[in-house]
């Protein structure tokens, strides 16, 4: 195992003239950058076949038809929102692990699902089942991102810039925080009628179809804007990823870079939440799998293999669920369920993070 | 020159640095030395301004470290801490490749190329650079670390203690490099280090630090005396010639 690792280099070193290859790059070899293009077309070619199934598996009206085509623009609208989500999830969940240089928490434990559980439950334990129809329209998908976003936004500055100015500090309150909103939730919930719960609880899981299509002409350009910032951000994400102290030396005012970092994430993870509710797994399975697949430091490598693994998982799990099996509520579960086994998986055999 | 004027910080009550005020010169290795505790390290990082200074002025070169923009800093200074930890995987040439980025932004030019095969090859790194980092050992990281540092060619490269975890072979091979790229490329090297036979031998000014304060400061001829060095170290030492100069013995 040793002596492999050790003569891979030579023999790469010995094929090439040593003078005119010596270039650095996120890839680091021919066989590097084979792994790359595969990983990614298979990727892509799940992510087509599974986009295909859900389009055209099993439509009942006649092809070509009017309701033919209705149905076909319905599922059109669940692979939009199964691609924003995977957008928003992959790259905030990268980004935020760059920013805090760890790759075990996610921007879910900032305590956004709990936030957004706590908002849901106060509704109907306030105004009973119509506090959930309450909740659905455009203004309120606006206010709770805004709610959402308002509770991170004040978390990071007031943490980062204050006198404690420690990432530590800062997960350690949002993890309180989340249990704290945690348990009034539940206490909420123990005073409500089963059939209140029961409405309430469709809601809580992270759910497809929780998405109507009038948010997704505003989710879709916020969720891309905030995409290509980071993007353009990426050779800055590159050097944060080194620490503090390594970015500070390169010429970064780091608290200030990873503030504004925090807030692209706190963007991103609120849309997502308030589109189709809480879903922390994703976005911790398809960071792992990114890093795993692409094996770089370049977030220009690493936020397409994100996002491709999300839209990957979340359509094929989709399609199969819903459309062969017909269990429609339950894909996100599967997904968390599904996606914390491959990540066990993938731990063990690598034994790191 | 790196000139220091009454800079203080304090930790708590009890623990501070400072006021120091010292001016080291330009050239040549300087080696900062003293007991734990005694602010080596706060000192350089303020310089590196990885560290905030409670009061007083630094200026490398005539820039103030504080208020002048950390891009322009980053081409003047360039700063390493001890403790390098990446939850990256990197490859020895990409890690170098990162020294240039004060000047690539991310986007290396043929140039940053050159730069970097000349930091790697400089350090020996030549056959090593497509390694992934954590297939090194302990000694050929820490030359990777000071390849960064110097691909990004700055006058001024500071050192938190190269020489920590490294035996005595890669101890005196890194010495001797960094001896070289003070001579051969005309840095400005300021290290901390905890051997003061390491630095009567290889460094050209020794700083003397003890309880937040300089002591001492001067060439190793001056500060490899028996009183001087059982002040600064409250150990009786001994300084006696050896073979390459006067070697103190504490034990």
């Amino acid at each position: 195992m040793l002596k492999t690792a050790q003569d891979a280099p030579a023999q790469r070193g010995t094929q090439q003239t040593p003078q005119q290859s010596r270039r650095s790059g996120p890839l680091t070899g021919r066989r590097h950058r084979r792994v790359y293009a595969l990983v990614t077309a298979v990727l892509i070619l799940i992510s087509l076949g599974s986009t295909a199934g859900i389009l055209f598996y099993n439509n009942p009206m006649p092809v070509g038809s009017d309701g033919w085509w209705l149905i076909a623009g319905m599922r059109r609208d669940s692979l939009l929102t199964i691609a924003v989500v995977a957008l928003c999830h992959a790259m905030a969940t990268i980004a935020f692990q760059t920013a805090v240089n760890n790759r075990i928490i996610t921007p879910g434990i900032m305590g956004f699902g709990s936030l957004y559980t706590a908002i849901q439950t106060g509704f109907v334990y306030l105004f009973g089942i119509t506090g959930v129809v309450m909740l659905v329209g455009v203004p309120q998908f606006f206010l709770q991102m805004a709610v959402m976003m308002l509770l991170a936004t004040g978390l990071y500055t007031w943490l980062l810039s204050g006198k404690f100015s420690n990432i530590h500090i800062m997960l350690l309150v949002g993890v309180v925080l989340g249990g704290t909103l945690g348990s009034l939730s539940t206490f909420m919930q123990r005073m409500l009628t089963p059939s209140e719960f029961d409405v309430l609880t469709a809601r809580l899981f992270g759910n497809l179809s929780n998405a109507r299509a009038e948010y997704l002409p505003y989710a879709i350009p916020i969720a891309l804007a905030v995409a290509v910032v980071l993007w353009l951000w990426a050779p800055k994400l590159n050097v944060i990823a080194l620490g503090k102290d390594n970015a500070t030396n390169l010429g970064l005012n780091h608290k200030r870079e990873v503030i504004k970092i925090l807030l692209l994430v706190s963007i991103l993870v609120s849309l997502a939440t308030a589109l189709v509710g809480p879903m922390m797994f994703l976005g911790f399975l398809t960071a792992a799998l990114a890093y795993q697949f692409g094996d770089t430091y370049s977030h220009r490598h690493l936020f397409p293999l994100g996002f491709l693994c999300g839209y990957a998982v979340l359509s094929a799990s989709y399609f199969v669920l819903r459309h062969v099996w017909d269990a429609g509520g339950a894909v996100t579960v599967i997904v968390e369920l599904v996606g914390g086994l491959v990540f066990l998986f993938f731990l063990l055999r690598k034994g790191r993070l | 020159m790196i000139s220091l004027t009454d800079v203080s910080k304090a930790y708590s009550s009890s623990v501070s640095i400072g006021p120091v005020s010292v001016d080291i010169d330009a050239g040549g290795i300087t080696a900062l030395v003293g007991p734990n505790g005694a602010g080596k390290s706060t000192i350089l990082t303020m310089i590196g301004r990885l560290l905030s200074l409670d009061s007083g002025r630094i200026e490398v070169a005539g820039h103030d470290v504080v208020n002048t923009p950390s891009k322009a800093i980053a081409k003047i200074i360039s700063v390493l801490r001890q403790e390098n930890h990446f939850v990256t995987r990197l490859t020895v040439r990409q890690l170098v490749s990162f020294g240039r980025f004060p000047y690539s932004k991310g986007r290396l030019t043929l140039g940053d190329e050159k730069y970097i095969s000349e930091a790697i090859d400089f350090l020996d790194l030549t056959d090593l650079e497509d390694r992934y980092l954590d297939q090194l050992s302990g000694g050929q990281r820490q030359r990777a670390y000071v390849a960064m540092v110097l691909a990004q060619n700055t006058d001024y490269v500071l050192l938190d203690e190269p020489l920590n975890n490294l035996d005595m072979q890669h101890a005196v091979a890194m010495m001797k490099q960094l001896r070289r790229a003070a001579d051969e490329l005309d840095r400005t090297v300021v290290i901390v280090l905890h051997d003061i036979n390491f630095a009567a031998h290889y460094s050209d000014r020794i700083l003397a630090m003890k309880d937040g304060q300089v002591v001492e400061h001067g060439t190793p001829a001056e500060i490899m005396r028996d009183d001087v060095l059982t002040r600064v170290f409250n150990t009786d030492v001994q300084v006696v010639p050896g073979p390459n100069g006067p070697l103190a013995v504490y034990y």
